[in-house]
C-alpha cells in the first residue's frame, strides 16, 4: 500500500467504519441508560426538578470555592485540556474544512499560531494529568487499565496533529494518515469507555440537579 | 453462587435505574469526591473515596445493563461480584458513609453518589452484609416500634413529667388535630425537653397538635440498613395513624434521617402519595414566625453557630428556615466555613451511630467538624437533629472541646415571649 493509498483508505473506509462504531455505540449506550427508566417521585415537590436539572448541567462545570482550593490541580488541568481539545478540534482551519464537507456548516478559524500554542498547552496539561493520576494516592488507587488507555487515545490525536502540522520526520501524507488514524482510534474506543462521559454527563448532571431541585436544593 | 449472594445481586439489579446507569457511565475516576468526604479527608485512605464504595453495584450494572459488560461476561472475561467482595465492602458502605451527600455536590460529572449508596445498601442487606448494630436497631424498630427499644409507657412517663414541669397538657391521640408530632427515640430518652418546648411554642402560637400512641417514632431504620420493605412498613404505621387521627400535617422532629424517611422517601416506599402534608419542625416554626404567631423575647448573647444536619439541609432542602429563626434569637450568629448545603457531616448519620463497629472511625473523622469549629470559635452549637447532637457532644468531648450543643426548637422555647429565662438578655 502506497502512502496515497493509505491516506485514501484512512480518509475513506476507515473513517466511515470508525464513524459508524462511534455513532452507533453512543446511541446504544444512551439508549441502554434511558431504557432503564426512572420511577415517578410520589413525594410532594418543594421545587422544580426540571429547573434544578438544567441548572446543574451548567453549574457543575464550576467548582465551589472551597472545593476548588482543595482540588485546584485536578480542576485547573481538567479545564485546560478540555478547552484545548475543543479549541483545536473546532477552530483549526483544516478541521473546519472537514466539518464543512460533512455537515455543510462552516465557521471562522483561529490563527494557526493560536492553535499551535493551544496544542502545546493541552499536551502539557494532559501529561500533567497523567503524572497526577500516577502520583496522587486517590487517582492511582482508583485507576484501571482503561484510564491509561483513554489517556493515550486522547493525547495521540493532539501529538500526531502537532507533528503533522510541523511536518516532522515522515512525509506529509503519511503524517496526516497517522493523525487521522489516531482520531479513528479515539472514536472506536469512545463508546466502550469512560470517554462516554462527554455525552452522559448531561444526563447525570440533569438527574443530580433534578433530584436536588425537587427538594428545593441547588446542587 | 450462594443463595444470599444471589438475593443480593438480585437486589442490586432491582435498584439500578437510569440515573444510576448514567452516573456509572459518566465517572472518569478523577478522585474529586474523595476530597468532599470526611472519611477520606480525615484518614487519607483511598478506599474511602466515595465512588469506590460503590464498586460492587457498578460491577452488577456493567455486567447486567451495558452491552460491553454483557459481552465480556458472556466471554467469561468479567470479574463477578463475590461474597468475599461484599464482606470487604460492608464496612465501606455502612461504617464509612453517612449518606451525607457532600460528594454528590462536587462530582464534576454530576454523580449523585449518596443516591447510589442508599440503593447499594439494599443489596448489602439482602445478601446478609449489614452490620449487627443496624440489624438490631431495625429488629427493634419492627417489633417494639423504636430502634432504641423505647416503648409507649416510656413515652407516657416522659409526657407526664413534662406536663408537670411546664403546666401544659400534651395532647395524645386527639382526633382532628391539625398536626401530628413525631418524635425520635433519642428525643424521648435523651432530650425529653424537646416535647415540652413544642408544647410551649404551640400553646403560644395556637397550633392544634397531637402525639399518636400508635405511631410516635419518626426514625426509620429500614432506610438506614437498606431494606425497603421494612422501611415501607414503618412509614405505613405513621400514615395509618395520621389518617386515623385525621390530621392535616405530620411534623418531622429534630432528626435528619427521619425527615428524609417520612418527607421524601415515604410516599415512594409505600407507592402512593400521602393524604396529608409533611413538614419539618423548623419549616413550621419559620412559618409561624412569618405569620407573627411565634414571638420571642431577648437574645442569646453568646456566639452561636448552626450545624446543618445533612438530611435536613443538603438532602432535605430546609436551609434558610433555621437561619431566619436564629436571626430572631441570636445576637452573635456566625456561620462555619462551608455551611448550609455544603456543611460537613458530623460523621454519625446514616446508621453509623447505630453501628458500634464504626465508633472509632466516626470519632476520628469528627476532626473535620473540629476544624470547622476552630475557624470560628463559637460559644455554643445549635442544631436540629438529636443524632447530630449526641455525636457532636461525643466528638467535642473526645477532642477536649468545651461547648454546649443546643436544639434550635428548645432554644426558641426558652425565648418565648412571656416565659423569661434566667441568663438571657432582655
Amino acid at each position: 500500500m502506497s502512502e496515497t493509498e493509505l491516506l485514501l483508505w484512512v480518509r475513506g473506509p476507515a473513517l466511515q467504519g470508525a464513524t459508524i462504531i462511534f455513532l452507533l455505540g453512543i446511541a446504544v449506550r444512551i439508549l441502554e441508560i434511558l431504557m432503564l427508566g426512572r420511577k415517578t417521585d410520589l413525594a410532594e415537590a418543594r421545587g422544580s426538578a426540571v429547573a434544578g436539572g438544567l441548572r446543574t448541567i451548567i453549574s457543575r462545570s464550576f467548582a465551589q470555592r472551597e472545593t476548588l482550593q482543595r482540588t485546584a490541580f485536578t480542576e485547573v488541568t481538567g479545564w485546560i485540556f478540555h478547552i484545548g481539545i475543543f479549541v483545536t478540534l473546532l477552530f483549526f482551519a483544516p478541521h473546519i474544512l472537514l466539518f464543512e464537507e460533512v455537515l455543510g456548516l462552516s465557521w471562522p478559524a483561529l490563527p494557526t499560531t493560536v492553535i499551535d500554542a493551544t496544542t502545546i498547552v493541552t499536551i502539557i496539561a494532559l501529561l500533567a494529568v497523567l503524572v497526577h493520576r500516577i502520583a496522587n494516592r486517590v487517582t492511582r488507587f482508583l485507576s484501571r487499565f482503561q484510564d491509561y488507555l483513554v489517556w493515550l487515545v486522547t493525547i495521540l490525536p493532539m501529538l500526531t496533529g502537532y507533528i503533522a502540522f510541523h511536518r516532522v520526520g515522515l512525509s506529509p501524507p503519511m503524517l496526516i494518515a497517522i493523525h487521522i488514524l489516531s482520531v479513528e482510534l479515539l472514536m472506536v474506543v469512545f463508546p466502550f469507555t469512560k470517554l462516554m462521559h462527554a455525552f452522559t454527563l448531561f444526563m447525570s448532571r440533569y438527574y443530580n440537579g433534578a433530584i436536588a431541585g425537587y427538594r428545593g436544593v441547588n446542587s | 453462587m450462594s443463595a444470599t449472594l444471589e438475593r443480593g445481586i438480585h437486589a442490586f439489579k432491582e435498584v439500578i435505574d437510569a440515573p444510576v446507569a448514567s452516573f456509572f457511565s459518566s465517572c472518569v475516576r478523577c478522585g474529586l469526591c474523595a476530597h468532599a468526604c470526611l472519611f477520606y479527608t480525615e484518614t487519607e485512605e483511598p478506599k474511602y473515596t466515595p465512588i469506590y464504595k460503590l464498586e460492587p453495584l457498578r460491577r452488577v450494572w456493567r455486567e447486567e445493563y451495558s452491552f460491553w459488560g454483557r459481552l465480556t461476561k458472556a466471554l467469561g472475561l468479567s470479574k463477578p461480584v463475590t461474597d468475599d467482595m461484599l464482606t470487604e465492602w460492608e464496612t465501606l458502605v455502612y461504617d464509612s458513609c453517612t449518606m451525607c451527600g457532600r460528594c454528590s455536590m462536587v462530582c464534576p460529572v454530576g454523580n449523585d453518589i449518596a443516591y447510589m449508596v442508599r440503593k447499594m445498601r439494599e443489596g448489602m442487606a439482602a445478601s446478609g452484609h449489614a452490620p449487627a448494630g443496624l440489624i438490631g436497631a431495625t429488629q427493634r424498630a419492627v417489633t417494639i416500634g423504636s430502634p432504641m427499644g423505647v416503648k409507649l409507657p416510656a413515652l407516657q412517663a416522659q409526657i407526664r413529667h413534662t406536663e408537670q414541669d411546664i403546666g401544659l397538657p400534651i395532647p395524645v391521640d386527639e382526633v382532628g388535630a391539625e398536626y401530628l408530632l413525631l418524635l425520635s427515640s433519642m428525643e424521648i430518652m435523651n432530650f425529653p425537653e424537646f416535647i415540652g418546648a413544642i408544647a410551649k411554642i404551640f400553646n403560644q402560637a395556637g397550633v392544634s397538635w397531637t402525639i399518636s400512641s400508635e405511631a410516635f417514632e419518626a426514625t426509620n431504620s429500614g432506610i438506614q440498613i437498606g431494606v425497603s420493605d421494612i422501611a415501607a412498613e414503618l412509614v405505613e404505621r405513621i400514615v395509618s395513624a395520621a389518617e386515623k387521627l385525621k390530621v392535616k400535617s405530620v411534623i418531622s422532629p429534630e432528626c435528619g434521617h427521619a425527615y428524609m424517611a417520612i418527607r421524601w422517601e415515604g410516599p415512594n416506599l409505600i407507592g402512593r402519595p400521602y393524604s396529608f402534608k409533611v413538614v419539618h419542625i423548623l419549616e413550621l416554626l419559620d412559618d409561624l414566625r412569618e405569620q407573627g404567631r411565634l414571638k420571642t423575647t431577648g437574645k442569646e448573647t453568646q456566639r452561636l453557630t448552626y450545624h446543618d444536619p445533612c438530611q435536613i439541609s443538603r438532602r432535605g432542602g430546609v436551609v434558610k428556615q433555621p437561619r431566619n429563626l436564629l436571626n430572631m434569637l441570636a445576637e452573635d450568629f456566625v456561620e462555619m466555613p462551608e455551611s448550609g448545603t455544603m456543611n460537613w457531616c458530623c460523621g454519625a448519620g446514616g446508621g453509623v451511630s447505630s453501628n458500634e463497629r464504626a465508633d472509632e472511625l466516626r470519632l476520628k473523622v469528627f476532626n473535620r467538624k473540629k476544624q470547622q469549629l476552630d475557624a470560628i470559635h463559637p460559644d455554643a452549637i445549635i442544631s436540629a437533629c438529636s443524632n447530630c447532637r449526641i455525636h457532636l457532644e461525643d466528638g467535642l468531648e473526645e477532642y477536649g472541646m468545651d461547648m454546649p450543643v443546643l436544639s434550635l426548637t428548645e432554644t426558641i422555647a426558652e425565648h418565648l415571649a412571656g416565659s423569661e429565662q434566667p441568663g438571657s438578655k432582655e
